[in-house]
Formats: structure tokens, sequence, C-alpha cells
């Protein structure tokens, strides 16, 4: 039983791997988490991001699961934290997940965020895995955003890492899509963030 | 990106690392860069909200929800417990999705073909939600030990795996409920790679007979604890 401690909070129950096995309770089909996240009449321009998961030897990931949450057009979040959440749009879930089991790719299909605060519009990224104990963390960029440049969460991380978190758009794409490769380990490793 | 409320971080003395080499799948899938410490910014104060809607009844009895010609076979158990933030407060319309092997040992995913049987009558996932006091139960059959080839002759202990959404995205939680006296766990090396052994400690359930219920199910009792408590502002 979870119990106080002397300086009065309660220890955290440790993280745990995904498994391989999650499918049927995490993936299932007509749930309402899927990496469809808008509906039709969701406002803002439709967007597409995809890429690869791969691990240390360049190889995909095909057993990774990606959750992803953003704020609307309008940059405003479903969610009561939000002074404007009253205003968030309805037909944007705002929460998508994938797996990765087409040969390590995921595929989301939502809305371009809007900047949030002084942010650059965003992705907030979580990836899990087999082979992972504890879920990564990170953020998606969009290359077309001029706001890049002054985002406080980019300023901090190193110069020649940023590239690993913005994702680049799709000249010839008859949807908007953005494309950025999730990379564990090793050569172009992806920048994770304290969980 | 100024915003007073802050976020109890992840305690690191409390999980494991990325990396544990007697779990051979982290030598390819650990990072290695050192991570950024994150902001909190509104992105990571907000996060996905559940409620009634999101569960159903027999989402929560998985000795029910897969049943086509009779009951499941093994031991029914009923599962209960609260979840909490670090700074002790109940966690409200919490989601817990929920899955596991059968009572073989066998996960109906068709990845796992090692020669234990199937149940017709189950699948081993649902979910459930917990209350206006952090509190949530399931039902479900006790699971088997799984072998798996990590190591020569490995087996996992029985285990159901936990998936949680919290208040905000910073919540977020996936961890393993295990039984109490295991064999197993001592030899186990996804539970062990949490280096400190009152942590790991809190991923075992224990049985409770308040629990219990006569002629019908075990009781086990399991409490969860997620960082990401909203820190008082400091003035």
């Amino acid at each position: 039983m979870a119990c106080f401690n002397k300086a009065g909070e309660m220890k955290q129950t440790p993280s745990q791997t995904v498994g391989p096995f999650f499918y049927d309770a995490l993936i299932a089909d007509g749930r309402q988490i899927s990496p469809v996240m808008a509906a039709a009449g969701a406002r803002g321009q439709r967007m597409i991001f995809t890429g690869c998961v791969k691990d240390g030897d360049g190889a995909p990931v095909p057993d990774a699961m990606i959750e992803v949450w953003q704020a609307d057009a309008a940059g405003i979040y479903a969610h009561p934290a939000d002074p404007r959440h009253a205003d968030a749009d309805p037909a944007l879930s705002g929460f998508g997940r994938s797996d990765t089991r087409a040969g390590g790719h995921f595929k989301f299909e939502t809305i371009k965020p809007g900047s949030v605060q002084d942010q650059a519009p965003h992705l907030t990224v979580r990836v899990f895995s087999r082979g992972m104990l504890l879920h990564a963390n990170t953020r998606v960029y969009f290359d077309d955003e001029p706001s890049n440049t002054r985002d406080p969460v980019l300023s901090l991380v190193p110069a020649m890492r940023r590239e690993t978190l913005i994702a680049k758009r799709l000249p010839t794409a008859a949807i908007l899509t953005y494309v950025l490769d999730i990379v564990l380990q090793g050569g172009g490793e992806t920048v994770f963030f304290t969980p | 990106m100024a915003n007073q409320t802050q976020l109890s971080r992840l305690d690191t003395q409390a999980h494991p690392p990325y990396l544990h080499a007697p779990y051979a799948s982290t030598l390819k899938r650990a990072p290695q860069q050192p991570l950024i410490p994150l902001p909190h910014t509104l992105s990571e104060l907000t996060g996905p909200v559940y409620g009634d809607g999101s569960v159903s009844a027999l989402d929560s009895d998985l000795s029910r929800n897969a049943v086509r010609n009779g009951e499941p076979i093994g031991e029914r158990i009923i599962v209960t417990g609260h979840v909490y933030d670090d700074a002790g407060r109940p966690v409200r319309n919490a989601l817990i999705e929920l899955w596991q092997a059968n009572a073989c040992g066998r996960y109906i995913h068709k990845l796992d073909q090692h020669p234990a049987p199937i149940d017709p009558n189950f699948t081993g996932a649902g979910r459930t939600l917990t209350n206006a006091l952090g509190e949530y139960t399931f039902v479900t059959i006790k699971p088997g030990a799984y072998p798996w080839k990590n190591h020569y002759n490995a087996w996992r202990p029985a285990h159901i795996h936990f998936s949680l959404f919290g208040a905000n995205i910073m919540q977020r939680l996936v961890t393993q409920m295990y039984f109490p006296g295991d064999p197993l766990l001592a030899l186990d090396p996804i539970y062990n790679s949490t280096p400190d052994a009152r942590a790991r400690e809190r991923m075992i359930s224990a049985y409770d007979h308040s629990v219990t219920s006569p002629e019908w199910a075990l009781g086990y009792r399991f409490d969860i604890v997620v960082c990401g408590a909203k820190q008082t502002p400091f003035e």
C-alpha cells in the first residue's frame, strides 16, 4: 500500500517495459485512441506526421509504440490547465497513438498545431518498446516555422543535435506531410528529454 | 514560457535505467546521449482527459469480456488499488489499460507461439478508470509465468501490464504488477533492472483478504504512484 514518507511524499512506482504483446490492449481497432487524431470538420490545416523508428544498428524497430500529444490549430490544449480550453477544437482529440508494424514506420493524421505561449508549433512525443524499460520523451518541430529559432525548449538543445527534432516538409505530397525518423541510439540519435 | 506551476520530476532512483545489459534488447534500444532537462510548459501541464465514457463495465472484467463458449480457465482474481501522484494526491479519472497472459502463461497475440494452451474465452485485455477517490478495480484470471528467449531457461514472473494516463502527460507511466512470493522475481532481469530494492517492492501487489470475495475470487491490492504532481509555486 502506498504511504507517505517522513518528507510527506509518496515514492514513485518504477516503470517497466511495454513488452512485445501490447497490441490487443493498446492498438485494438475501434478504440478512441488511434493514429487518426482529427475528425471531419477539425479546424486548421490537415497534416500527416510520419517516420521510422530505428535502433542503434540503424535497423527499423517494428514493435514500438509512438504517442503524440498536441494543441489544436489555435494553440489550445483540450485540458483544464489551458486557460482557453473551453474553446479547444472538439473535432481534434489532441492525442494519438501508433504502432510501428509497417517496417518501423508510424503515420499520424492530424491538424498542424498552433503556437503555445512563446513556443514554436510542436508535437509532444513518447516512444515505448520492448527493450525500453522507461519510455522516451521527445518533441517534434516543423522545418517551415521561423519561430523555431526563438523556441525556448529548442534553445536548450545543443545546436548540432537540433535537427533530430525538426520534421521536414515533403514538397510534393498532396496532403501537408512532415517526415522525421526517431532514432533511439547511435548516429543521429534523437534528442530525448528527461521523462 | 513563464508558467509558475511546476511538476515533480521522475525520481531516477525509483526507476530502471534505459540500459540494463542483463535485459538483452536494451543494448540496441537504450538512448546513449545525455537527456535534456525539459522545462514544464503548458505542453507538459496538459494531457489527454478521460472519464466515464472511456470505459464500459465489461472492459474492466477480463474474466468475462472475451467469453465465447464458456468461462476462462484459471483463478479469478479481483485487483484493486489507488493511483496517487507523489505528493500523495489521488489521481481521478486516470485511464488504466491492462494486458496479460492467460493462466497458462500464453499471450493471445500471434507473436507468442510457445507451447502453452490458448484459452478460447480469454484475451487478457481490458481497461479501467479511477474514481473520484483515485481508486480502481478490475477482475481477471491470474496470469501464469511466461518463457522468453532473453537467456537460457528464462521465465517472466506472473505479471499484469498497466499503462496509465494521469492528470497531465508527465504522469504517463507503463509498469507491471507482480504477485507476492513469486520465486521467479529474483531471477527476472526486467524486474531487477530497478536498482533500489524498496522501489522494486512497490511493483509487487499484496494479497488482501478484505478484497477477496467468498466462493468467487481472491483479492489483490496494488497502489501506483506517478510523478508529475503539481508543485506549489514559490512565492
